[in-house]
């Protein structure tokens, strides 16, 4: 048995989307494009019998190994990591709620330094998903399109004709394509226009989620966007037409920080200071408190304010500061009002690094 | 603007339909859009089971008992189960269903024939035509946005495989640089 086991040398790096890296890092976080795939000759995940999922685990791990993609590739199974563990990749947005719960053979490939993953009987048999910092749709894409093709010279994926790749859910039949950015909108929702871009973004046929995906609310003024239909047009146009609309609100949110800092750059200066001194000197302090002051200072990064952290600080702390990481920040099961004081040490730490690093 | 359906509230859901390369447009007042259920794909989470509920609504008794034992001879799921949670069974409930999924995917997406990639395994002969059928596509987006010189490469690259002999290894259904794969 290896000294280290692979989990924790995957949580020792830091996870590659929140890095800014990608342009242009301060609108846009982060670049997801997932692909739904089933086996033909196996039912859905929610039918299949445990055996029958093993086998497919065995498959599909079979099948990445002879995929150039999955290269140095690390397989995790659900069902061998603690429930605390399984949090932590979620909260990397690597692994979905559903593939988290742990029961079932359940497993994940991750390659790529994190970049591409294939969950394994999650509501699909396969979800192979790549991301990117920033905003690169079509890079997401291309990985993903090479890595599924390169998967398909192995497995036999259930696919008709007329309907395209089948999936346990109609919703995703078709494409199977799920297409999504991570974007920062402050300035829109403080003047108040976000609803109207948003009922706009939904007119055009794309979905608007929080932080976590489905079902998660919107915090720190993060949206994600994605395409809702996957039958009917090709994967490049669903690309095309989120990346096209993407820009427009990037436009809309660029603009109305124009306008913001032009009428009230000392009321906007002051949030954002005012934002940091609450992360730098908190003795205790909740992890939705943290997403809300990121954002105060992600905004006041994007607009050139000097002084402050680098951006990618503020997005690591949105992971760093989830409970999964806390947790094993602190070595051990915490309380929630112990939490709360070992994340505002978390958080004092890594400013405080940060501002070594600046001066 | 007033409503197409009603002709009488104004026009707020517009929509642009495209289909056999002619774009149709389509404005309808609120009510009109979701008497007409053409709000489905707007919604900003959309709930299959409703989705389903509102289908059956327009079943009689009978004929909703009748289709609810509709099975999948493969798995065995019954039409009914499908509609509770929304999860199909297999590969094969596609078509033992094809008829009660037909309406729901166009409800959902607004189309019901795939037009993206197809599995490289799945037959040359499939995989070229399918590859012709894409690049038509985007022959004719490129003309409408006047990229001329994409689309001169784009109809070359047609003529190319229409003109290949059909041993040859069949191009992967998305383009993407030499030797990437």
């Amino acid at each position: 048995m290896p000294d280290t086991r692979p989990f924790d040398t995957l949580v020792a790096n830091s996870s590659p989307w929140p890095s800014g890296d990608g342009p242009p890092g301060g609108l846009v976080l982060s670049t997801r494009v997932r692909l739904a795939r089933n086996l033909s000759d196996v039912p859905f995940t929610h039918v299949a019998r445990d055996e029958q999922l093993q086998g497919v685990l065995a498959r599909a791990v079979g099948a990445a190994q002879r995929a150039d993609s999955f290269k140095a590739g690390v397989l995790l199974k659900m069902n061998e990591l603690a429930s605390s563990e399984r949090q932590m990749l979620v909260e990397r947005h690597l692994v979905s709620h559903e593939l988290g719960d742990g029961a079932r053979p359940r497993g994940i490939l991750i390659a790529g330094g994190e970049r591409l993953s294939l969950m394994i009987n999650e509501e699909d048999h396969l979800r192979l998903q790549s991301m990117a910092p920033g905003f690169q749709l079509a890079e997401a894409w291309s990985s993903a399109d090479v890595a599924d093709d390169e998967l398909d010279q192995t497995l036999d994926y259930a696919f008709s004709d007329e309907i395209g790749y089948l999936t346990a859910c109609p919703t995703n039949a078709g494409t199977g394509l799920r297409a999504s950015v991570l974007i920062h909108l402050p300035a829109l929702v403080l003047l108040d226009e976000i609803q109207k871009v948003l009922k706009g973004v939904m007119q055009v046929g794309l979905s608007v989620r929080g932080l976590y995906g489905e079902h998660s609310e919107v915090m720190g003024n993060l949206f994600q966007i994605s395409n809702q239909t996957t039958l009917g047009r090709s994967e490049r146009d669903s690309i095309e037409s989120l990346e096209r609309v993407t820009r427009q609100i990037m436009d809309a949110e660029e603009r109305a920080r124009e306008r913001m800092m032009r009428d009230a750059r000392i009321q906007i200066e002051d949030k954002v200071w005012r934002a940091y001194g609450t992360l730098r000197h908190c003795r205790s302090i909740h992890a939705r408190e943290v997403i809300n002051l990121c954002s105060a200072v992600r905004l006041g990064v994007a607009l050139g304010l000097s002084g402050l952290c680098p951006i990618r600080t503020v997005n690591e702390l949105l992971v760093l500061t989830q409970p999964g990481h806390l947790q094993r920040y602190a070595g051990g099961e915490l309380t929630p009002s112990e939490r709360n004081v070992i994340r505002a040490q978390l958080v004092r730490e890594r400013l405080e690094a940060a501002e070594r690093g600046l001066s | 603007m007033v409503c197409q359906v009603c002709g009488k509230n104004p026009a707020t859901v517009h929509f642009t339909e495209i289909h056999d390369n002619r774009q149709s447009e389509m404005h309808v007042c609120e009510r009109c859009a979701e008497e007409k259920g053409l709000h489905g794909e707007q919604q900003q989470k959309f709930d299959i089971a409703d989705l389903l509920a509102g289908m059956v609504d327009t079943m009689t008794s009978s004929d909703e008992e009748r289709v609810g034992r509709i099975q999948c001879p493969r798995c065995g799921m019954l039409y009914s189960a499908f509609r509770e949670t929304g999860r199909l069974g297999c590969a094969e409930c596609y078509h033992a269903f094809q008829f009660q999924l037909r309406p729901l995917l166009r409800r959902i997406h607004g189309d019901t024939r795939h037009r993206g990639k197809i599995p490289i395994r799945d037959g040359e002969g499939a995989a070229r035509s399918r590859q012709i059928q894409r690049l038509h596509d985007e022959l004719q987006r490129a003309v409408e946005r006047e990229e001329f010189e994409h689309a001169a490469a784009i109809r070359d690259e047609i003529r190319r495989i229409e003109t290949e002999p059909s041993s040859a290894p069949s191009p992967s259904p998305a383009t993407r640089p030499e030797g990437s794969a």
